[in-house]
């Protein structure tokens, strides 16, 4: 597990860049083998990520086929230069999940005029793109697992920060400064890349 | 010019796993339409949730699951792409997803007098744990009736204003805390139009407040 090979790379960080590989061939050729594999990974990991908040695993199965469905019509929109796999297939998810509990969640518009873009346009964004998910994977593993956590409440339960505080029996603000730290340490991760 | 005052990780990370209700995600999604910097900090989270995701679960038999997937859902359909590219040429102040819950852009508004000066436009959404509004302060004015409880948040639009040593331009947001005394002011030779998103006022505990303030003498 997690043995570096000669460019440095871990068997995760292999896996990462063929599912970017397995996705693009989606995208362009509708290519049902290649989405199986996407599926087989995704979908028991999307099963239990909703499984957290629904408590029901038809339910939570329903979601994970509906999620499944939306990454294969959506597989198009997949830019391989703008995320992670895993990070896309997240979004995606938290998307059906909030259609299912029928919440809004406005979102902007990068094709809008008032939109102001992003003026460091790397090289070779595929490329760093990878090298991101990768140096973010190495942070995540660093972080104590009291961070972890807390994240994992607040993205997984979509729980607020005081139910957080309430559930761990610690005050709000160690819930607050833990979130912090753990964002803080994964961006310093990313800016040592330049 | 680039944006200087922030989202904060709280409300950052809320939005990011949708937890956010409506009102707020509006004035965070604004902002992060005017603000290259918090886009990155949002994706660096939604990478974090990724990288939670992988370690959710291990692989397991998924031959039915998959199989009831092929049988219903491979052949639905193709979402299209959508290209709803801005006109070359077009412009707007008012980013989306503003714009769209006003119904158009600075020119097309119908203001409301709150007096003295400026002006406000009630938004409207789903949830009912906060008060949007646009508002339209006029320059060197202070923002009017500045009283809120719990946690309030500021957009900047057009022009600037200050509150005590800082500077707030467009696509900063201010963050403030009930308790915090303050007292924005549009800076001179402008107006300011911001989006002001507050908890929204608990009507009926304020109405017993009012019954119960001269009996309590508070």
């Amino acid at each position: 597990m997690n043995k570096k090979n000669s460019d440095g790379l871990t068997a995760d960080d292999l896996a990462k860049s063929e599912m970017v590989r397995l996705l693009s061939i989606v995208g362009r050729e509708r290519n049902t083998d290649a989405f199986e594999a996407v599926f087989r990974f995704y979908a028991p990991r999307i099963r239990n990520f909703m499984a957290v908040k629904t408590r029901d695993r038809q339910a939570a199965e329903e979601l994970m086929q509906e999620t499944m469905t939306a990454v294969w019509n959506k597989a198009g929109q997949f830019d391989p230069a703008r995320g992670n796999v895993s990070a896309w297939i997240y979004t995606i998810a938290r998307n059906v999940r909030i259609d299912a509990y029928r919440r809004k969640r406005p979102e902007f518009d990068v094709n809008d005029p008032a939109f102001v873009a992003d003026d460091v346009v790397p090289a070779d964004q595929e490329f760093q793109q990878l090298q991101e998910a990768q140096l973010l994977r190495g942070a995540m593993a660093t972080l104590p697992e009291e961070q972890l956590d807390v994240l994992r409440r607040a993205f997984f339960d979509e729980a607020s920060h005081s139910t957080i505080a309430r559930d761990l029996g610690v005050p709000l603000g160690t819930v607050k400064s833990r979130i912090r730290l753990a964002f803080e340490k994964l961006r310093s991760s990313l800016e040592g890349r330049l | 010019m680039s944006v200087k005052h922030h989202i904060s990780d709280d409300f950052l990370i809320d939005y990011a796993s949708g937890s956010l209700s409506e009102g707020w995600s509006l004035a965070v999604a604004s902002h992060l339409a005017l603000c290259p910097e918090c886009r990155r900090r949002l994706s660096a989270m939604e990478g974090a949730a990724g990288a939670l995701l992988d370690k959710a679960g291990d692989s397991l038999n998924e031959d039915e699951a998959w199989a009831r997937f092929k049988s219903r859902a491979i052949d639905v359909r193709v979402d299209e792409v959508k290209t709803a590219i801005a006109a070359p040429g077009s412009t707007a102040v008012l980013p989306e997803p503003l714009r769209s819950y006003l119904g158009g852009d600075l020119a097309d508004l119908k203001w409301r007098a709150l007096g003295r000066g400026a002006y406000q436009i009630l938004i409207d959404t789903k949830d009912t744990e906060t008060q949007v509004r646009l508002l339209r302060i006029p320059a060197g004015k202070p923002v009017p009736e500045h009283t809120h409880v719990g946690r309030e948040l500021t957009l900047v639009l057009a022009g600037s204003f200050r509150d005590g040593d800082d500077l707030f331009a467009r696509g900063d947001i201010e963050e403030a805390d009930g308790d915090l005394l303050h007292t924005p002011t549009a800076t001179e030779g402008e107006d300011c139009i911001c989006l002001a998103v507050t908890e929204a006022p608990l009507k009926f505990s304020s109405w017993i407040v009012r019954m119960m303030q001269p009996i309590l003498k508070i």
